[in-house]
């Protein structure tokens, strides 16, 4: 099984794909030690401005670098269409979907999808029954993970409708790649990207209370500067121009909402939170919780406040579910879904069970509600003693797991210790959902396996970046 | 504004004045230190050093002598000292971090560098002349940090409690000065000692950078109590007790008419500052100088608590 180069084509041999053109010309006349120069730029560049991520059990490295690639990746406008209307489809139904749930409930009636698999999936919020939200809009902002397989096939590999993050490096690989390479930029015409923010604050602004009052008052609740995150939530919400607020900073009183300001109390009627919804309110989720704010879910019942995602958004991007999203694209949508899912076995279903057991060698199993790149195991790459601790695992818990074929995600060209080399990437493009409508930036965050034939892309794993261009053919 | 932001900035700036402070500490200290004997009298300069810029309870936990090496680990790099001056930029750096938003670019970057440059690995076996060099940066970042802040920033609120937290923290520098070393500049009949005590005073001026200032201003050889007056009443000093308290009243003013109210901050600072104004260095003198000074570091942190209580939390 030989992977899709997104430059060269499969085996690499062919010729450069017209997309490319211009990109290996670049490469062939560069030097390295100029290419050398502009990595160390970039990263400084970084550096300076702080962009670090925090990965989670190294105490030492607690503030590193995602390592970005200098080499642009390339998807040509007509590419990028087939995908937009995919994406938006899909995140169309995945909002529908969030309402039946919480309303009706008809998918369920119809036997569409197992009433347990929802109903006890603790992603799945009872609190959030018959709750009617602004415009029927859950998740107001997803982050839709695309891996290609071919020249012709984008699948989706995972939708995150919780608090999906990155689009900061989006919008910064941007401003690097700008800066490093104006020559090279200028010869492509590049879709831009900058107005994530703009659409991101309107997006917001309209799913407001509808109380209609005055201009709604938008903030960004963050864990606080600890969190791996935490420069995306400073970031976004400079460039919102929105207040970056920690619990503290929150109380409520009567149902309201308001922030601690300098002149007091102020009202808030838009939350863009990037907590967890086990931690936003100690009085109705996790009472140790000191991130949340005591009173916040009783303002957003009584609809004086709107949580951006919704709370209870969790239980579409469970693993679990994503395998029935193609039924779920028709049950609501009427249509077929243009974007097609990984092929995947559900462990629950005891044929797949021991296909899966069966095969353990060269598929990858996914914990349903792991994230990030834990709890999972890539067949091919993994060493006995891995393959046999999953081996427990799923008989032991099924329902734990679903197992997908170890894809040949495509390769781009990037700039590692050897030279030029293919690595393989995914995309995360982000989508907006709000009362006008859905909006997509072109684009997305490309993440990059930066070790040679490596299939993980997450940062907490050692993945990369790379700035991605939308192009007119 | 968030209480949170205002409190951060002010702590912010809080912060890398008093680096600067403590890097000036040090480096007349060494200076003091390197003098004959016969010229600086009693060899007790680090011990002085370390009641003006440091807390001796905390001191003595952690080293058993007084000495240059200990007094120089203390006050610049001792993680058990939060106002060392790594402490000082570190903490800084995390308050930057936490306002993110409500700085500009310049400001990130000066704090943020430094910090970076923190991190590569700050000795405190350097020798003088590396140490030296260290001192010499803190006082850069300082003055970078400061000059960003007043070339870039809006002047709104945010920049009014960034001055705010300077001015407090200069005003109750330039006092613990005073109040360590009130007994040097009191009038040549008290006092024992004899020409020994010029360099004691100009070390007092180094301090607070006013070494030149002082000659401009008084046109005369140094004299303990003009010293005393340049460092509490005299108005084109910035770093006087009378210049802390007038900007601190126009910071404090400006924030009330923004905010359209005025509360007990303000009228605090400026009965402070009327007090201040009307003040002549005899009666300072007449009253005592260390209780004078001693009543007025009260004071200044009770404004500080006002401040606090009326916008930052």
């Amino acid at each position: 099984m030989s992977a899709f180069d997104e430059m060269t084509g499969r085996d690499g041999d062919d010729e450069t794909r017209s997309p490319y053109s211009r990109i290996d010309e670049w490469l062939k006349k560069t030097p390295r030690d100029h290419l050398d120069a502009r990595r160390s730029q970039a990263e400084l560049f970084f550096r300076r401005i702080g962009i670090t991520f925090a990965v989670y059990g190294e105490e030492a490295a607690s503030e590193r670098l995602i390592p970005f690639d200098i080499i642009p990746r390339i998807i040509t406008k007509d590419e990028w269409r087939r995908v937009e209307k995919g994406l938006e489809q899909r995140v169309r139904a995945l909002n529908m979907f969030l309402a039946d749930l919480y309303g009706k409930q008809e998918i369920l009636r119809a036997g569409i999808i197992p009433p347990e698999l929802i109903l006890t999936n603790p992603a799945y919020r009872l609190e959030m029954k018959g709750l009617k939200v602004p415009h029927d809009i859950y998740c107001h902002i997803a982050g839709i993970d695309l891996v290609r397989v071919d020249e012709d096939t984008f699948y989706v590999l995972e939708d995150n409708a919780r608090t999906p993050s990155g689009v900061s490096y989006m919008l910064e690989n941007r401003e690097v790649t700008m800066r490093l390479f104006p020559e090279l930029f200028a010869r492509h015409r590049v879709a831009p990207v900058e107005e994530y923010p703009d659409a991101l604050l309107a997006a917001l602004q309209s799913v407001a209370p509808t109380s209609g009052r005055r201009e709604p008052t938008v903030a960004l609740l963050t864990p606080g500067q600890f969190n791996s995150a935490y420069y995306e939530h400073s970031f976004l919400a400079d460039k919102l121009g929105v207040e970056l607020v920690e619990a503290g900073d929150l109380f409520v009183k009567d149902d309201v909402v308001y922030m601690r300001t300098t002149e007091g109390p102020r009202r808030i009627d838009v939350l863009y939170r990037r907590l967890d919804d086990e931690y936003i309110d100690p009085l109705v989720f996790r009472p140790d919780s000191v991130l949340g704010v005591p009173g916040l879910f009783g303002a957003y019942q009584a609809g004086n406040v709107t949580l951006a995602n919704a709370v209870g958004t969790g239980v579409a991007d469970d693993k679990a579910v994503y395998t029935y999203m193609p039924e779920i694209v028709r049950f609501y949508m009427g249509e077929d879904p243009i974007l097609h899912n990984v092929p995947t076995w559900r462990c629950r279903e005891r044929d797949s069970l021991a296909y899966v057991l069966e095969k353990l060698d060269d598929l990858v199993v996914k914990e349903v509600n792991g994230s990030g790149g834990y709890g999972m195991l890539v067949g091919p790459h993994a060493t006995k003693a891995q393959v046999e601790e999953f081996r427990r695992k799923l008989k032991h818990n099924p329902e734990g797991f679903i197992a997908q074929p170890t894809l040949a995600l495509s390769t781009c060209p990037t700039f590692v210790a050897s030279g030029v080399a293919p690595r393989h990437v995914d995309l995360r493009p982000f989508v907006l959902s709000g009362a006008k409508g859905v909006s997509i930036i072109p684009g997305g965050l490309t993440r990059v396996a930066l070790k040679e034939g490596s299939l993980v892309v997450n940062s907490s794993q050692g993945g990369g970046t790379k700035d991605t261009w939308i192009v007119d053919a | 504004m968030l209480s949170r932001t205002a409190d951060n900035l002010y702590w912010l700036f809080r912060y890398t004045e008093r680096a600067d402070f403590v890097a000036r500490i040090l480096e007349a200290t060494m200076r003091l230190a390197a003098l004959p004997t016969s010229y600086s009298g009693v060899r007790n300069e680090w011990e002085s050093a370390l009641a003006v810029a440091g807390d001796s309870d905390i001191f003595h936990l952690h080293y058993d002598v007084v000495n240059e090496d200990t007094v120089r680990d203390f006050l610049a790099f001792s993680q058990h000292n939060p106002s060392s001056i790594r402490s000082c930029l570190e903490s800084a750096r995390t308050n930057a971090r936490g306002v993110r938003t409500a700085l500009t670019m310049e400001m990130w970057e000066t704090i943020n560098d430094a910090w970076l440059e923190l991190q590569r690995g700050r000795r405190s076996d350097m020798d003088r002349n590396a140490f030296s060099d260290f001192l010499q940066f803190t006082k850069a970042v300082s003055l970078n940090f400061d000059g960003s802040a007043y070339r870039t920033m809006l002047r709104n609120d945010a920049y009014y409690f960034t001055r705010l937290g300077v001015s407090i923290e200069r005003a109750d520098n330039t006092a613990r000065i005073l109040d360590v070393k009130y007994h040097m500049l009191l009038p040549e009949t008290e006092r024992v000692g004899g020409s020994l005590d010029y360099f004691q005073w100009t070390t007092i001026l180094r301090e607070v950078q006013a070494h030149t200032a002082y000659h401009w201003v008084y046109r005369e050889s140094v004299r303990p109590w003009l010293v005393a007056d340049l460092l509490i009443l005299n108005r084109q000093m910035p770093r006087s007790l009378a210049c802390c308290c007038e900007s601190l009243v126009r910071h404090l003013d400006l924030i009330a008419d923004l905010y359209g109210r005025r509360g007990p901050a303000q009228r605090f600072a400026s009965a402070t500052s009327a007090r201040l104004g009307a003040a002549r260095i005899e009666e300072v003198f007449g009253q005592g100088l260390h209780e004078w000074v001693s009543e007025f570091i009260n004071e200044n942190n009770r404004l500080g608590a006002a401040i606090a209580e009326q916008y930052l939390i």
